[in-house]
């Protein structure tokens, strides 16, 4: 493609640009609505045209949704189901993957496909049995209710992503390692995962963030708040004459952040992760 | 350091491929023995089956006085190079190059210490500190060396370690690699599908061929007396004349095309086998340095062909001829790396550059009769 040379405002305003400006907004419109309603006041909220910017503004918001809605439980039970589940999803998922990347073994392709098939698997098919299963073992109202079917939801996906990292990396370098003197665990943890880090960021990121949104399973498992977590929590916020959006607004808010700092830390490897991924199989 | 004998080794993979069969190589104390052969020959398969990464089927595998069979490649004292490299990307040249004496818990500062000493021997101090991404090939393959002989090993296993760099550092390296097996002087296996490398480097060759060992000895007696078609078509650049000939009643000359070639006493002497091939059918091979030309002044055989093509190299012509006898092609021995150097004519002469010879014409080469090669066609084994 030849590419000509730009000039003045053309250099600034032209179709790339647009279309790239245009999808930035299409994305970060709703964030800036959901982050500036929740610093509004009822006038702010009531007044028209609406305001772009409150003013005068307020943090009160945050403190009704910490003081009356018990939002810091939420936020409690969300941390605790998704750092277990997606340590465990990391962690079965690694040597899931290893196994599944190098080991020769029987039926190992079918073994993948059925794994993806499972990973688009709609939830709401397996919600009511899951339920009655759940009753009959008494975990309703139980962090384990959550972390075991997050576990088992987000397996299959992080053990692809994984398995086609460990796919990447030279058999030679294990060998090596052998030859060197390191056992299975020293080569696993010295060799290979250093290597592997951006899949395991990849997939940590995707599991945290599914987890950390789920709703479904969350209201039907755990229908008490002391285990509710965040999107159920939100969901239940106001009476049945109030919806209190600015204060849902500031939960919202405050629930988007760990995604965020997670996201921003690690965004580098979450890019190579993504690509490198894709290309290497 | 350590000697290593290989006693009829067989390995047959799990899904039934017969990779190499029956091999027996005794590997002395210091030596640089080299393993080449066309691609798929089984040369990683045997070297593998030495590092351990590999089970052996059956046959025994010595290191030292140990049978070493059953035993752990980290328990075999042995280090090994790949092709890749595989080096660590995570980690310094410093900590690739330190990592096994890590593995044995060796005091900080006695690895850091052996690091030093191997690095000067590689030249790589400068890069002590980079990650193998930020190097060269050439200085990541002594890298790849440094992490082989900073172990003391007892033996080198190295799997074609030059053949990822460019012909001209391969060269290059090739004496490198040379002078520190003989400045470390440890026991090498080195595996190589470049019969140049092959020859330059070994002080003995082994020549395989679909998991069979040819001949193993030093690179100027396989190059001199091969002991069968393969071993004389693979290995000299450019590849030996191979020729279907026959050889008349008492064996006193041998027929090629319409050409009849007297043989010298000498030669009758040397190969007195061939008097059994009298009336048969032969092969005869004549390397291109045999071939010298102007015959015609000259008593004894000679060779007369038609020149297609004349490639002066200053020191001598690369003189590329056709005769009315059917070319030998020793099957899988062609390199397909190497330039194709018979492909402008059926045979390939190496003559005196002030030689009177022109493309299109018809020349009389004379015939260095003590280098006449004879193979018999069924076997393909030399007849002597
Ligand atoms: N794991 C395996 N299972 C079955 N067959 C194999 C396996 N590994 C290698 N082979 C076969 O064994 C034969 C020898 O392989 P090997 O890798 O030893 O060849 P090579 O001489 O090193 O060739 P190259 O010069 O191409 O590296 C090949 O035909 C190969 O297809
Ligand atoms: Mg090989």
């Amino acid at each position: 493609m030849r590419t000509r040379k730009r000039t003045g405002w053309r250099r600034i305003v032209n179709g790339v640009n647009i279309a790239g400006l245009i999808s930035v907004l299409f994305i970060a419109l709703p964030l800036y609505w959901m982050t500036i309603g929740s610093f509004e006041t009822p006038a702010n909220l009531a007044s028209s045209p609406p305001q772009w910017f409150p003013v005068p503004g307020t943090t009160a918001n945050y403190s009704t949704a910490f003081s009356q809605y018990h939002f810091w439980i939420f936020f409690r039970n969300s941390l605790i189901v998704t750092i277990i589940a997606t340590a465990l999803v990391l962690a079965l998922g690694t040597l899931a993957g290893y196994a599944l990347g190098r080991t020769p073994m029987r039926g190992k392709f079918s073994l993948l496909v059925v794994l993806l098939m499972i990973s688009v698997f709609p939830e709401i098919a397996i919600i009511a049995p899951l339920y009655l299963l759940m009753r009959e073992i008494g975990w309703l109202n139980s962090y384990q209710a959550l972390i075991l079917p997050y576990t088992a939801f987000n397996l299959p996906f992080a053990i692809w992503i994984l398995r086609n990292y460990f796919l990447g990396i030279p058999k030679e370098m294990e060998e090596t390692g052998r030859i060197d003197g390191a056992g299975p665990l020293r080569t696993m943890w010295s060799i290979v995962l250093p290597q592997a880090l951006p899949g395991l960021f990849t997939a940590g990121i995707f599991c945290f963030t599914a987890c950390w949104t789920e709703f479904l399973m969350a209201l039907t498992f755990n229908a008490q708040t002391n285990f509710q977590t965040i999107p159920v929590g939100i969901a239940t916020f106001g009476t049945q004459d109030i919806t209190p959006f600015p204060t849902i607004f500031a939960a919202s808010v405050v629930a988007v952040i760990p995604i965020g700092i997670l996201v921003f830390i690690f965004r580098k490897f979450v890019i190579s992760g993504l690509t490198s991924g894709a290309v290497k199989g | 350091m350590a000697t290593v004998s290989l006693e009829q080794v067989n390995k047959v993979y799990p899904n039934g491929f017969h990779a190499v069969h029956d091999l027996s190589l005794d590997i002395a104390d210091g030596e640089f023995m080299v393993l080449v052969g066309p691609s798929g020959c089984g040369k990683t398969t045997a070297l593998r089956m030495v590092a351990g990464l590999e089970d052996i089927s059956s046959g025994t595998l010595k290191i030292g006085t140990r049978t070493v069979n059953d035993v752990t490649p980290k328990d075999r004292d042995i280090a090994m190079v790949f092709q890749n490299y595989a080096l660590y990307p995570h980690m310094t040249v410093a900590e690739n190059i330190g990592f096994a004496l890590k593995l044995r818990k060796m005091p900080k500062t006695d690895i850091e210490a052996r690091v030093k000493e191997t690095a000067e021997i590689l030249g790589l101090t400068e890069w002590l500190n980079r990650k193998p991404g930020q190097l060269s090939g050439g200085q990541r393959q002594r890298v790849a060396m440094g992490r082989a002989i900073v172990r003391e090993p007892s033996v080198f296993l190295m799997d074609e370690p030059l053949s990822n760099l460019d012909a001209k550092l391969r060269v290059q390296m090739r004496a490198e690699v040379s002078r520190i097996q003989r400045r470390i002087n440890v026991s090498t296996i080195y595996v190589t599908h470049d019969q140049i490398e092959a020859m330059t480097m070994g002080d003995r060759v082994a020549v395989m061929r679909a998991g069979l060992l040819q001949q193993c000895d030093n690179p100027q007696v396989l190059y001199d007396h091969p002991d069968n078609l393969f071993v004389a078509a693979f290995i000299g650049s450019p590849a030996m004349n191979l020729y279907e000939a026959s050889v008349t009643e008492g064996a006193a000359a041998v027929r090629v095309g319409s050409q009849q070639i007297d043989l010298p006493a000498s030669v009758t002497t040397a190969h007195s086998g061939l008097a059994a091939f009298a009336g048969k059918r032969i092969v005869l091979g004549l390397r291109p340095e045999h071939l010298p030309a102007s015959g015609d002044a000259r008593p004894g055989p000679t060779l007369t062909g038609d020149v297609d093509l004349v490639e002066a190299l200053g020191s001598e012509l690369m003189v590329h001829f056709t005769i009315d006898a059917k070319r030998v092609q020793a099957e899988g021995a062609h390199d397909p790396d190497a330039e194709d150097v018979a492909a402008a004519g059926e045979g390939v002469a190496r003559v005196d550059p002030r030689a009177p010879v022109k493309a299109g014409e018809r020349f009389t080469f004379a015939i260095d009769a003590d280098g006449m090669q004879f193979f018999d066609p069924e076997t393909g084994l030399a007849i002597w």
